[in-house]
Order: C-alpha cells, then structure tokens, then sequence
C-alpha cells in the first residue's frame, strides 16, 4: 500500500546546479501527496521527472512496481496538469479533453462517452464546443484537469493547481479537487508554493528546501512538530529562541534561553546532550497573553511589554518586546465582541505557554 | 495647441506625400492615352491590353512568378526548420553562428550577396557541372537564401512567444514526437509561416539586383525587364505593368500583415 509510487535516490543536475538532491519518496496509492517548497527549491523538476519531461541525472522511479524512471512521457501510465493549464487554443473543450484519448487509439464512441462523463464531474458539460479564449480562468483550470484525468491516470501531477485563480475561487477549487479525487481514487501528487493549500489539500506534506526534503508528514505533523528551523519557519510562524540544554530528562529538557532570560522546558522527542545548542520554537497561537501574571506554575511565564498591535478580524496579533529587546509574536482568537481593546501599547503583560507546545529545533 | 497640431498635420501631409505621390503618379500615367508617359493624353486602358499582347513581358512575368512560388515555398520549409532550431534546442556548439548565418542576407549588401551566389555557381559549374546554364533555379536558390532569413525570425519569434508546455501536454497525454509536431506545433505557427511565405513572395517578385547577378542568358526576370526597358526611356506600357506589381505586392504585403495580426491575437 505504501510504496505505490516509490522514489529512490533521486537526483537532477542541470550543470553544476544540483536540482533535486538523492529524494527518496513513498507514496501510498490514493493519496493526496503535496510537494511544499519555495521557488527554485526543485520541486517543479521533481513534478517534471514523474512526468517523464526531465530525465534524472541519477536514481529510480517505480509506480505500482514498474519502473518507470527512463520511460518516455507518451508511455507512462501518468498525466499532468500543467501550472499554465496549456490548454490547446485551436481546439475546442471537447477536442481538448479528448486528445489524449485519441492518442491512444480509442474509438469514436467510447470517446464521446468519456468526454460527456469526464465534463459532467468537472460541470462543465454546457461548455463543450468553446473554443478556450472563451473561458473564464476557474473554467480552463478545470478543463485542464478533465484532460488530465480522462485517461484514468495511475497517477496524477498538478504542478500550482491553483496558483492563477483568485483567493475565493481558489478556496471553494480546493474541496472541488478533493472530492474529485476521493471519487476517483486516483493518487495525487501537487506541487504548490501555498502552505495553506497544502495543509488543507494533502494527506501527507513533503516540505521541500534546496533539492532535498526537509521533512515529509501530515500536516499535523509539519506544523506541530516540524524537525528543523527550515520547516518550522516555512509553514506558519514561529519564535524561536536559542539556547543551550541543561537538564535532559526520559521525555522532557531543559533549556536555558539567553533571548528569553529564561530556562524553558520542552518535550523532546530528538536526542539531545547537556551543553548542546538548540531552538527552543513556540508558534503565535500557543501563547497566552495576561495581564495578572498566571499561577500555573508548570507553563512558562515571561514579561513584556506590548510593542505593537494588529486586529484582524477574527483574531488579534500582538508583538511583545521581552526586557531583552527580543520580540515575541503572539495570536489570540478574539472570542468576545467588543470594541474597546484589551491591550493596548505599552500596557505590561504576561506571556505564557506549556511546555507540552514547545518544540525542540536541532538544526 | 490648435497651431502645433495644424503642424503635425501638415508634417504628415508632406510625409505620404513623399512616400505615396511617386507611386500614385505611375498609377495615374498607367491609364495615360498618350504615347509620351509623362503628356496626359485622355483616359485609357490600352497599355494595359498591350502588355498581355507582349510576349516579352509575359515570359518574365511567368518566370518571375514561377521563381517567387518556388522560392517562396523551399524558404518557407528551411526557415520553419531554422526557427525551430534557434528557438527549440536550447545552446548548442554553433547556435550563434547558425543565428548569424541566418540572418545575415538581411544585412548584406545585395550586390555582396549576388556576387558572391554567382562566384559560387561558377566554381560550382567548374567542379561538378553544374549548373550549367543559370536562370530558373540559380535566381530561385539565391531568393531562397535571403527569404529565409525573414521566415526564420518570424517563425522564432512565434515559437518563443508560444508556451512550450503545450508541446509537453500534448506529449504527457500520449502523442509521440512527431504527432504533437503536426498536432500542435504546426497548427499554432501556421499564421507565422503563412505571413513568411507572402513575405518571401513578395521580395522574390521585387528582387533586381541579385537575379541580375545570378541569372543567365534568355532568363529575364520581369524586374529586369523593365529595369531594361526604362533605359531606353519611360514607356507607357511599363507604367501599366508597374501598376500591377504594385498592386499585387501591397495585396501580398497586407495579407501577410492581417495574417499575423490575426495570430498574435490567439
């Protein structure tokens, strides 16, 4: 089941740029595996290798136990949607979607057949002899994605699904492709620079950094529990303070943070050493901003001062400068209604955390 | 603001004028009943009839045809294929040379052009024999040499203005190499290669100076026709053809405009 789609030691080189650096991937049949990363972080040439239109310099690619890794593209049992949807502006939706088909020699019926089942799941059955100037861009993304799908792919690339639609198209796009996916059971690999789609698409998460892959989980697992400094400050935001270990414990450490002023306590799941140096990282939304000084005495507690404010909306951001100068980025849901502030600058607060959300940053 | 547009205008009065009244005037004396080209003698159509009744102007006429269809086919097939290498196949050994060797009939003199074609065909006929008599296809390779240089940079720049990842759907969707050429490539540069061809038409049916050099004996093409009867001094008939030619090359040039306008629009 896990090993689907299996990657081993897969490698590019364009020159002397190392692309994408000796990848190893899993992936289980039915999934819906994002590829995360930043530009120029290879993960666009990965995307390529699968699709066959770059070839690896080194390494193997092996879907449902063939290997596919020198296969040409015209003979994988994979397709592709395209970042520009690549739409064929001189034949209509119908031809469009229909093309791949016809490629592989399948009868005029059964065609049409597939054409009218395929536009119907995308509903975009009234649009079928458009010609592609005519279409809005939530249109051609999905006339993009029947095409793509019609040939009843092992496998499914989809390189910014969603990058050219605007935010509110974009968020109702997203569980439009997911439903379609979950119908088909079809494996999808999507390649985005968008967290947010990522965490909400994916069953499982590859954040991607310099050709190589900085950590693979679920989404839970990247943003709880990223495993170094690179994915902990890709997906969402996070305060990292650094410091030296000075107690280790069977499932907890010691910390002492010159940035905080403090010895924080974490749960560490890596193994440590008394007198290493880590980052000690707490997202914005752990922490609990106060007034009156907390009595908890388990969670960590630290002064400030409120240095600056945003109100969002839904929640309130707050930066608090600690007495060290160091700024702490906090996030607080705003639960009651009201007009009047609770904070507000310069006023001296609390904050405070468990150390249960602490996470342990080695490198 | 009134009396800096009056200028502007009579600016561009003076501008067409310059550019068009030569033309306009070989058109208006074409209709010239006298037999002084430059004497209004009354409206008539007859130079026009005595053209067709000369058999000299005719045989040029057909030949120039004939060199201008060819060239312009042979041009267009090379330059397609010299866009696609410039524009597909990434940084090759030799690109810019093939780039510069490409284009440079566009620069060149055409008298350098036409000396050196002929320098050629004459150390070629020395060493294989051939060609042994210039005419039709020594002037048709020289006009192709040079129209291909204007096919080869309007079908680059199309190619490079196309989104490659069409030709890589395509592909990914099962069409082999060669299909996707014919499916898409083709398809979306075809207003490019139309234009091309109509381009290389029109400057094989304008060329004087490089026929002149390449060609032979009994192989008059209709620009070196009257380039030779004009020597003699203007004719009425000449005038009549020369109406012609220009309305076949602005026909040939704004179809070839229209064409590509109507491509860069998709």
């Amino acid at each position: 089941m896990k090993n689907f789609i299996h990657i081993k030691g897969l490698s590019k080189h364009f020159g002397d740029f190392v692309a994408v650096d000796k990848v190893n991937l899993e992936i289980g049949k039915g999934e819906l595996f994002s590829i995360l990363g930043g530009s120029g972080c290879g993960k666009s040439t990965l995307l390529r290798m699968l699709a066959g239109l770059e070839v690896p310099t080194s390494g193997s690619i092996e879907i449902d136990g063939t290997d596919i890794t020198r296969m040409a593209p015209y003979d994988r049992p994979v397709n592709m949607m395209f970042q520009s949807y690549a739409i064929f502006p001189h034949m209509n939706v119908a031809r469009n979607v229909g093309y791949g088909l016809r490629k592989d020699g399948v009868g005029k019926a059964e065609i049409e057949k597939r054409v009218d089942q395929i536009l119907e799941l995308v509903q975009l059955s009234e649009y079928k002899t458009r010609k592609p100037d005519q279409l809005s861009g939530g249109q051609r993304q999905r006339v993009a994605l029947a095409r793509a799908l019609i040939k009843r792919p092992k496998v499914l690339l989809l390189d910014e699904p969603l990058a050219a639609l605007d935010k509110k198209l974009r968020e109702r796009t997203q569980f439009e492709l997911m439903n379609i996916q979950y119908e088909l059971g079809i494996t999808f690999i999507v390649v985005t620079h968008d967290q947010e789609e990522a965490m909400t698409l994916s069953t499982r998460i590859a954040v991607m950094d310099k050709g190589r892959f900085q950590q693979v989980g679920t989404p839970k697992e990247v943003y709880e529990f990223p495993t170094n400094r690179f994915v902990a400050n890709f997906i969402g935001t996070i305060n990292t303070f650094e410091g030296v270990v000075t107690v280790v414990e069977e499932d907890k450490i010691q910390a002492y943070c010159d940035e905080a002023g403090e010895t924080l306590t974490a749960l560490g799941r890596q193994l440590v050493e008394v007198g290493q140096t880590i980052g000690v990282a707490v997202r914005p939304e752990k922490i609990f901003v106060s007034k009156e000084r907390p009595d908890n005495q388990e969670d960590v507690c630290i002064q400030g001062v409120v240095d600056d404010l945003g109100y969002l909306g839904n929640r309130s951001l707050y930066r608090i400068k600690l007495g060290n100068g160091r700024i702490v980025q906090v996030s607080s849901q705003n639960r009651r209604r009201s007009v009047t502030r609770f904070l507000e600058w310069g006023d001296k607060v609390w904050i405070s955390w468990t150390a249960r959300s602490a996470v342990v940053l080695l490198d | 603001m009134k009396a800096q547009s009056r200028f502007i205008l009579t600016v561009l009065a003076f501008g067409y004028a310059f550019l068009y009244i030569p033309l306009a005037s070989v058109v208006f004396y074409s209709f010239n009943a006298s037999r002084l080209a430059t004497v209004w003698g009354g409206f008539s159509t007859r130079w026009y009839g005595a053209l067709f009744e000369n058999q000299q102007v005719l045989d040029a006429l057909y030949l120039s045809l004939k060199i201008a269809i060819t060239s312009a086919t042979l041009a267009t097939i090379l330059g397609t294929m010299s866009g696609f290498v410039l524009a597909r196949f990434g940084r090759f050994k030799g690109r810019t040379l093939l780039s510069g060797m490409v284009t440079s009939p566009m620069v060149m003199p055409e008298v350098i052009t036409g000396l050196s074609l002929l320098l050629l065909f004459v150390s070629l006929q020395q060493l294989i024999g051939w060609p042994g008599q210039r005419g039709f296809s020594t002037i048709t390779i020289a006009h192709t040499t040079f129209s291909l240089a204007y096919v080869a940079i309007i079908v680059q720049s199309r190619l490079i203005a196309m989104d490659e990842s069409l030709e890589e759907a395509a592909m990914d969707l099962g069409g082999r190499p060669l299909r996707v050429v014919f499916d898409i490539t083709l398809p979306l540069i075809a207003p490019a290669m139309i234009a091309g061809w109509l381009l290389s038409f029109t400057l094989s049916l304008d060329d004087l100076v490089i026929a002149s050099f390449v060609s032979g004996p009994g192989s008059t093409t209709l620009p070196m026709y009257i380039f030779s009867k004009v020597k003699l001094g203007v004719s009425p008939d000449i005038n009549a053809l020369a109406s012609i030619i220009i309305a076949v090359v602005s026909i040939g040039v704004a179809l070839a405009w229209l064409v590509t306008r109507r491509s860069a629009k998709h």
